[in-house]
């Protein structure tokens, strides 16, 4: 079979734009190298829906940010994906700073945010009366929000799928051909051909452009590493809390989940090895000491967790979303690093737009824009628990107890379309094993419950695929 | 709504104890709600020996010993639900639990027991840095890989943490064949039993270094190794002592933590150091009928004090249930000196009639030091000790006389007496 268009990489940028054009008779294929979806930048970021005054005038973040916050809480109700539009703060510590926010402010206007207003100490602390002593002032933007980023990328792919996208998962593309107007892309065992083909690897967009002779992008990875505070501390803030950004970034953030806990991070230092996502004293340390400063109360003592993502940092410092010049059926979607998960929606919408200057794009009759809301026992009423377990008793059955999650949530995502196949799929799917404990409890009986469902041994389960093995050989 | 005299949240030694107890002193309607598949709680995952000496006076494995509380949980017929959960529990005693069969439950109880247990300090808690590949993993979640589920979670492993389950552990792994390259114990002193360390280290010839920690994970998918360092005495990493270490598994026994949320929901005054609720020496909480046992109140080294703890706990709740209760209670905090962590319990009634038992922890490791109770500024006793360690809890005893004399501004203090 031949597809009309393969897309490379299933993080929030690729499934989003998947999702976009499932809506079209179309045959797609979605390849990801990983176990699963959002494997990369896209499970490990700040997930904020940014307001847009960061990014400079006229260049494509810019226009993607503000397009992607307007459609973000559309996308997430049919998504039934959490959000929530907690408005952000940017904090001065100086007078210096002040002017900063002032700029800020300025830029904002230019790139048509609404909603931002310039804050000093008293109406700070009106607002957030959890600010550290030092802050003077803050730079306000009700438009900002959260949105949890995994959770996108899941939903976007699951509604993908169920328009007919097909998802390849361990599809690593090691080469691409061009011959007859068809790519053929191959990985170590398997190999697809396509007509047209999206390039989304995020961190690996510039190598999987260079298979095509396309040496125009040359992406870095930029490290940021963070902690998840317990959800004990979870209210310490509504708004999602900046510090003033550097060249790096936008800094040390404070900020609510979706899901209640309290976030805290990035760090940002550019490496050499695009697979390395450690964390490192250094990093972790510093990430510490400046939330301090912004929000007190939110010291690592509560640390549940901590991890690391990588940013794709590309050269141009802009996102490039355009047809290659080496081949113009190769589409490029590179560098696309913050606001890229706020973008995601608009980044979308511009490549949809770009395949219609392309190809013809007729819609399918029947093509569903919505993902069903899965269960969620934890979040459910008495009544609908009731209801839940009496046509499912395994929803009356909690495997993870510091999250309240129940079997028949992890069956869900066992078997949802582009369903989990490893721990940490079941973890981002569900929440089991995210909470107090870290899995200590449920760890055991996710494997077993994976090892059932796949009809596999339990020593075949990993953590996210390849060779995270679990277990070894039976005992004696 | 079902009714119950008493509801007992947890099926392990603590809640089945509490239980029996209570049945003993002539409670009826008493249910049992348990989340795991069976009752007897984590004994059912220790098949190692070295439980009940004190209790029995004799040496069994866990499920040995939970297997004697079990059958005479189902001789006296005590009603118990397995696999459900409890999910709340009210101010006014309405607890809610759910399972696969009844579904959503909600019981009316006069009195409720909290006895759900402990669980481990996770990685997360540690800030190690690193990679977060698969094998790091608790020495809990170890132990029930290897005796409930029957695979091997690592081959070369190095333990952190010298608590009983990382030593229970270390044998344990050594004799499914895996290399136990070292426990490391950031503290100076270990946190385990010494019979622990005799017979599950120093028998296999496994070496622990004290004032080490892992300061880093390496290896991108499956753990290849770590980084370990020494420490210095703010417990800090000493540059230049680093030492890389090839494993395939990281083993956690950093530390257990009572397992409080439904506590805490309740609104129930908590114990910052034991992470557990305060209570008296019925080991009621501040909630009149609401008790906690075992290790939710505080962890225990062994199961033989949970046991004890919970019978306890047990009376007191069947008391209060049939109204047998000292009225008008008068209640002196016990106070901690020198070298004593907590005690358990945080507060005595001086109008008691027996003997009250104070069980506590101390901060550091004691060597012929004494143990002294002062009660409203006289020393009551002042117990010579060989040795006293974190690891080990202790305890002393306010006798009855004593208790009799003292009024409500007195003070009762234990303390640490170094020679």
């Amino acid at each position: 079979m031949i597809y009309d268009i393969a897309v490379i990489g299933a993080g929030v940028t690729g499934c989003m734009i998947a999702r976009a054009l499932s809506k079209y008779k179309l045959k797609i294929a979605l390849l990801e190298r990983g176990n699963d979806v959002a494997m990369g930048a896209s499970k490990a970021n700040s997930g904020i829906v940014h307001a847009g005054f960061d990014a400079k005038p006229g260049t494509l973040k810019a226009k993607m940010n503000l397009r992607g916050n307007e459609l973000m809480e559309d996308v997430c109700r049919e998504l039934n994906v959490p959000y929530k539009r907690n408005g952000s703060l940017v904090l001065a510590f100086s007078e210096e700073e002040m002017e900063t926010l002032h700029e800020l402010y300025n830029r904002g206007i230019s790139n048509g945010v609404d909603g931002m207003s310039i804050l000093n100490r008293s109406e700070l602390l009106a607002v957030e009366p959890n600010i550290g002593d030092e802050a003077v002032g803050a730079l306000r933007a009700q438009t900002a929000g959260i949105v949890c980023p995994y959770s996108l990328t899941i939903a976007a792919a699951e509604n993908s799928v169920t328009n007919g996208v097909e998802f390849f998962r361990n599809f690593e593309a090691v080469s691409i051909d061009f011959a007859d107007d068809i790519f053929t892309v191959s990985a170590a065992d398997n190999k697809i051909e396509t007509k047209y083909i999206i390039n989304a690897a995020g961190l690996f967009a510039d190598e999987i452009a260079a298979m095509i002779g396309d040496n125009s992008l040359h992406i870095t990875a930029r490290r940021g590493e963070y902690y998840i505070l317990d959800k004990s501390v979870g209210n310490l803030v509504t708004h999602t809390i900046f510090q003033c950004p550097s060249k790096m970034g936008k800094g040390i953030l404070v900020a609510p989940t979706t899901h209640g806990n309290l976030l805290i991070g990035p760090s940002a230092i550019d490496i050499d090895d695009k697979n390395d996502v450690s964390t490192t004293a250094e990093g972790l340390k510093e990430v510490s000491a400046l939330a301090l400063k912004s929000v007190p109360g939110a010291t690592t003592r509560f640390a549940i967790t901590s991890f690391s993502g990588n940013r794709a940092h590309e050269d141009k410092n802009d996102f490039t979303i355009e047809p290659s010049s080496v081949n113009g059926h190769f589409i490029n979607v590179a560098g696309i690093e913050s606001p890229g998960l706020t973008g995601s929606p608009a980044v979308a919408e511009y490549v949809e737009n770009i395949m219609r200057g392309i190809i013809d794009l007729q819609l399918k009759e029947n093509y569903v824009t919505t993902r069903e809301k899965p269960f969620r026992y934890h979040l459910a009423t008495d009544d609908e628990k009731r209801a839940a377990i009496a046509k499912n008793p395994s929803y009356g059955r909690i495997i993870c107890r510091c999250e309240s999650i129940t079997e028949g949530e992890i069956l869900d995502a066992i078997h949802a379309p582009a369903g989990a196949r490893d721990v940490d799929g079941v973890k981002r799917r569900t929440r089991a094993g995210m909470g107090r404990c870290q899995g200590g409890f449920c760890g055991s009986k996710v494997v077993e419950l994976l090892a059932r469902e796949l009809n596999i041994s339990a020593n075949e389960i990993t953590k996210f695929g390849g060779k995270s093995d679990i277990l070894y050989e039976r005992t004696k | 709504m079902l009714n119950y005299d008493l509801v007992v949240v947890g099926g392990g030694p603590a809640g089945m104890a509490a239980a029996l107890r209570a049945r003993d002193f002539g409670i009826k309607d008493i249910i049992i709600l348990e989340r795991a598949e069976t009752l007897g709680g984590i004994l059912e995952q220790c098949i190692h020996t070295g439980f009940g000496l004190h209790y029995f006076g004799e040496e069994l494995s866990g499920p040995e010993y939970a297997a004697r509380f079990i059958e005479l949980v189902e001789d006296q017929r005590i009603e118990y639900k397995t696999d459900t959960m409890v999910t709340d529990v009210s101010e006014d005693k309405i607890v809610t639990a759910v399972n696969k069969e009844d579904g959503l439950l909600k019981i009316q109880a006069k009195a409720v027991i909290l006895a759900m247990g402990c669980r481990e300090r996770p990685r997360g808690a540690l800030s190690i840095a690193g990679t977060r590949g698969s094998g790091i993993m608790t020495a809990g979640t170890a132990q029930k890989y290897v005796n409930m589920d029957g695979y091997m979670p690592g081959k070369k492993i190095v333990i952190l943490g010298s608590g009983d389950i990382g030593l229970i552990m270390a044998r344990r792994m050594t004799l499914e064949g895996a290399e136990v390259k070292m426990v490391c114990e950031l503290m100076p002193y270990s946190g385990g039993l010494t019979r622990n360390i005799v017979q599950c280290l120093d028998d296999f010839g496994i070496p622990l270094y004290l004032s080490t920690t892992v300061i880093a994970t390496h290896g991108t998918n499956r753990l290849e190794g770590v980084t370990i360092a020494q420490v210095d005495d703010r417990l800090q990493p000493i540059p230049g002592t680093e030492k890389y270490v090839e494993c395939d598994t990281l083993m956690l026994s950093v530390g257990l933590i009572p397992e409080n949320e439904l506590t805490k929901n309740v609104g129930i005054k908590m114990d910052r150091i034991t992470n557990g609720a305060v209570v008296n020496e019925m080991r009621q909480t501040d909630h009149e009928g609401i008790f906690a046992c075992g290790n939710v109140l505080h962890v225990h080294d062994l199961v033989d004090y949970v046991t004890i703890e919970a019978q306890t706990a047990g009376e007191g709740a069947a008391k209060y249930i049939l109204g047998q209760q000292a009225k008008d209670p008068v209640y002196v905090n016990v106070t901690t000196g020198n070298g004593v962590r907590y005690t358990v319990p945080q507060m005595v009634n001086i109008k008691s009639k027996d003997d009250i038992k104070i069980y506590f922890r101390v901060g550091q490791i004691y060597k012929n030091a004494k143990v002294v109770l002062t009660c409203a500024g006289k020393v009551v006793s002042a117990k010579k000790k060989v040795k006293l360690a974190p690891g080990e809890m202790e305890n002393v005893i306010i006798p009855d006389d004593v208790l009799a004399t003292l009024a409500e501004s007195d003070e009762i203090k234990v303390e640490v007496a170094e020679s």
